[in-house]
């Protein structure tokens, strides 16, 4: 298996560190109700079909990915950085 | 304060060759990592010293100074120390004592790091002047593409021996393997 990493380009699997599921990147507000906080923390989908997965870059770039697989399939649809989509950086 | 004497890692450690490769560390030359702020440019900062940010995979060169790509926004200064006034545009840190550099020349180095590394370095795949963030077996590493016939590989310090060892190991066994294929009798043509 290999990821095409936006910045390092097709490198094999070994290479990364998967994280979980792409909905650690929705973090709920501070004050939102525990029902949400307990669906961030702890509810997941297992979707037969596309699903979105966050891949770390360890041993080359040490980006943060957001990976696009169909679980049907095992196609890899997309890779893209997490720091490219809104909000997914630092601000200075 | 004691006085400290600076060493670089391996220090006294002799080149090992084999394979008509040879493997050295390099000498020691300072380390700078240059992280530009968001959405800050460094062209006008960069450019009165000839240099040029590094895109994904790239090398810039002035002089002695080079500027190698090493990460997402992130570059690294070889040869010379950061210029004044860059702390302002960019994170700048000293990362001279954090690297250990070897060099590795000779026809033929692609082959040996084929060994360790699963990215092409073939010179059609990884040009003079590239440069790659990758596994050495299982040690992170920078390796630069020097010139036709010469590498240059960084390892954080600390795994400095255990990059030695990966690399002189596979020096020896081509080596080993060159010698088992020559000392092979020759086949003869079938007759008739």
């Amino acid at each position: 298996m290999r990821l095409t990493c936006p910045l390092c380009g097709p490198r094999d699997r070994r290479e990364f560190t998967y994280y979980g599921a792409g909905d650690y990147l929705s973090r709920p507000d501070p004050g939102a109700p525990a029902e949400a906080w307990d669906n961030y923390l702890h509810l997941r989908d297992n979707p037969a079909g596309p699903t979105r997965d966050l891949w770390y870059h360890d041993q080359g770039c040490a980006a943060w990915l957001l990976v696009s697989r169909n679980t049907i399939t095992h196609e890899i649809t997309g890779v893209e950085l997490v720091a490219d989509r809104k909000g997914g950086r630092d601000e200075a | 304060m004691a006085e400290l004497i600076a060493k670089t890692a391996l220090d006294g450690q002799r080149p090992a060759t084999g394979a008509g490769l040879v493997l050295a560390t390099l000498p020691p030359g300072p380390v700078w990592s240059i992280a530009p702020f968001p959405g800050v440019d460094l062209a006008p900062v960069l450019a009165p010293l000839g240099l040029a940010f590094p895109t994904p995979g790239q090398s810039s060169s002035a002089g002695d100074l080079r500027l190698i790509w090493t990460g997402r926004d992130q570059a690294f200064l070889l040869g010379g120390a950061a210029p004044p006034g860059l702390e302002a545009f960019a994170a700048v840190t000293d990362q001279t004592g954090a690297w250990a550099g070897f060099s590795l020349s000779g026809e033929g180095g692609e082959a040996a790091l084929a060994r360790l590394v699963t990215p092409d370095l073939r010179l059609a795949a990884f040009p003079v002047g590239h440069v790659i963030r990758t596994a050495l077996n299982h040690i992170p590493a920078i390796i630069l593409r020097e010139g036709r016939a010469g590498f240059h590989i960084r390892v954080f310090r600390s795994m400095a021996r255990s990059a030695w060892h990966e690399l002189a190991a596979v020096l020896e066994r081509l080596a080993a393997r060159q010698a088992a294929e020559q000392a092979r009798p020759v086949p003869t043509a079938p007759v008739g």
